[in-house]
């Protein structure tokens, strides 16, 4: 399995991941390596196993589902108290939309 | 209270000093963290301490003392906190520079149940960033050492709530566990710690790493220590859809020391090509548990091979999901000086995150990446399945899967940093247990020549924790544990 640079940098695009040069290089060696030892998993014949999207579920398909009972949540102040930047209710972000 | 006093307690101890009227559970807090301060300097267990939040906890138990009333089973109980764990009012930084001034709006269920039973948390501990790491030495505020030679690591990821028990700077503690995280570290410093199963303790205010894989569970240094703060924190929790409805045991009350006629297995896979120190160190344990009544059988987990790569293909997948919410718009840092969103986003996440967050982002999302899918993730969950009917076929025979937790002891700070691959490796038994969802735990078994502690992991069917624990803890008393 041969990583190019090319794709970490698409991949980083992909996870929006500013990487520097020396990063990207660094990255693209060990992915490689890394990948390399993930490729023994071909070894095992997974014909006809059904992959486990679920780890333990021992109870019926409803049981997770409460009373629709209106409770207290947060106020807009301490939603936004972590926030880096906020105004007027808002997270405030660059400018998305030109004019 | 000096030094040896403090590192002796248990929660049995404490709680026969209060009711005593020996000492009041607001004087043990203020002793406990001024050790806790002084120790810190060479060993840096706490992140950060909460002394308001301990104190008032505190003020509660003696109060409710006072009042004749039942303080709860872990009544002025010193504990700390991994700081993966929310906290409300606390800084809770998962040791990462994105979320170094986050201060959480609410508290995780684990930390209400432990703060309802009378537990007094003294502060938050160091990790690997989002808990990412066997070392601890992936923090972006600097490694916590191993209190036993601190030149090593404690391991990781939570290493500081395992050195904080260890040094004897908290009773107990909360640690998470996605693929070994209480184990390993729990094993490299010398105490007990368990990774219940899958769903039987609620990961509200968890900060999520891998969700199909999180953990969290509690560190000790005795058995019925960590008996007693499962069973407080164990159970379901409608906040978490994950967490089991499985009736939870009063596990310290099952822990009667008799394991007459418990089958043990021994899967040969973990004991070939491993450091003949560890191995022997095992084995000598398993002997022990052979003259308490267990019966040993040789079993086969023939898939073990497979489970690094299984692993870490799933758990960088689900990471690089879960990671995408730090985006500096709601709860982190932000890079101020970019024009658009897309490069906020981006120079925001390069900054903020270390290099092992980064590989994993990097790794998860070329694994879910288009073509690529099928070969890696879907694999390896068909792999997982595998991996977890191999631990079923095998409790078929056996009540109980004995195993090293980590192929060598503590290692020395810096010693694999550079080598991911090499870290990744080191984490081979401790996962499988993680990927099949089944409790498993680490308790001491010994010390090598060079004086480094040794832990045996026990392993059992899923909701068992109490058979686990009563071997865990028969073990101990039959001085199993001594010297670790």
């Amino acid at each position: 399995m041969k990583i190019t640079e090319q794709e970490v940098r698409y991949v980083a695009e992909l996870a929006h991941l500013a990487l520097t040069e020396e990063e990207l290089a660094r990255m693209r060696a060990e992915l490689e390596e890394i990948l390399v030892y993930m490729d023994k998993l071909n070894e095992l014949d997974t014909t006809g196993v059904a992959p486990m999207a679920q780890v333990l579920y021992e109870a019926e398909e409803t049981a997770t589902l409460r009373e629709d009972i209106e409770r207290e949540t947060f106020d807009n102040a301490t939603a936004l108290a972590n926030a880096p930047s906020a105004g007027g209710g808002y997270f405030k972000v660059p400018k998305v939309i030109e004019k | 209270m000096d030094a040896g006093f403090l590192r002796s307690l248990t929660i049995d101890a404490v709680r026969q000093g209060l009711l005593r009227k020996e000492f009041r559970a607001v004087e043990l807090a203020e002793a406990m963290l001024r050790f806790a301060q002084a120790e810190d300097a060479r060993t840096r267990a706490y992140l950060h301490f909460c002394p308001e939040r301990a104190f008032s906890a505190a003020r509660r138990v003696d109060e409710k003392i006072a009042r004749g009333e039942d303080p709860g089973p872990l009544a002025g109980v010193p504990v700390a906190v991994k700081d993966v764990i929310l906290t409300k009012g606390v800084r809770t930084t998962c040791a990462s520079r994105l979320l170094a001034n986050y201060i959480p709006p609410y508290d995780a269920t684990a930390v209400v149940r432990l703060e309802e039973a009378g537990g007094v948390i003294l502060g938050k501990t160091n990790c690997d960033e989002f808990a990412m790491g066997s070392s601890t030495e992936n923090s972006a505020f600097g490694p916590t050492r191993n209190p036993v030679d601190p030149e090593r690591v404690p391991g990781g990821s939570s290493g500081g709530s395992a050195a904080a028990v260890a040094q004897g700077t908290a009773v107990v503690a909360l640690g998470s566990d996605t693929g070994g995280s209480i184990r390993q570290p729990a094993s490299f410093c010398g105490i007990s710690g368990v990774t219940p199963t899958y769903g039987r303790v609620s990961r509200y205010g968890l900060v999520a790493f891998a969700s199909s894989l999180d953990h969290i569970g509690p560190f000790g240094k005795t058995v019925r220590d960590n008996a007693i703060l499962l069973r407080v924190i164990a159970g379901r929790d409608e906040r978490d859809s994950t967490s089991a409805f499985a009736p939870v045991p009063d596990y310290p009350a099952l822990l009667d020391g008799d394991v007459r006629g418990v089958k043990i297995g021994l899967p040969r896979e973990y004991f070939k090509g491993l450091a003949s120190e560890t191995g022997d160190l095992i084995l000598r344990a398993v002997d022990l548990l052979r003259k308490l009544g267990c019966e040993v059988f040789d079993i086969s987990l023939p898939t073990t091979d497979y489970a690094i790569a299984c692993y870490y293909i799933i758990c960088t997948a689900e990471a690089s999901s879960n990671l995408a919410r730090y985006d500096g718009v709601r709860y982190t840092t932000r890079n101020f000086e970019a024009d658009t969103l897309v490069e906020m986003y981006r120079r925001t996440r390069g900054e903020g995150f270390g290099a092992e967050c980064k590989r994993r982002i990097i790794l998860g999302t070329y694994v879910l990446s288009a073509g690529y899918y099928d070969a890696y993730y879907l694999k390896a969950q068909k792999v997982r399945a595998l991996i977890a009917r191999d631990f079923a076929e095998a409790f078929q025979k056996v009540d109980a899967i004995i195993t090293p937790v980590s192929p060598f002891p503590a290692f020395k700070l810096g010693e694999k940093i550079d080598d991911p691959l090499e870290m990744y490796l080191s984490d081979i038994y401790t996962i499988t247990g993680s990927l099949a969802g089944i409790p498993c735990m680490s308790v001491p078994c010994g010390r090598t020549a060079s004086g480094l502690p040794v832990g045996m992991q026990i392993l059992a069917r899923h909701f068992d924790e109490a058979g686990m624990l009563r071997l865990a803890d028969a073990f101990e008393r039959a001085g199993g544990t001594a010297g670790a």
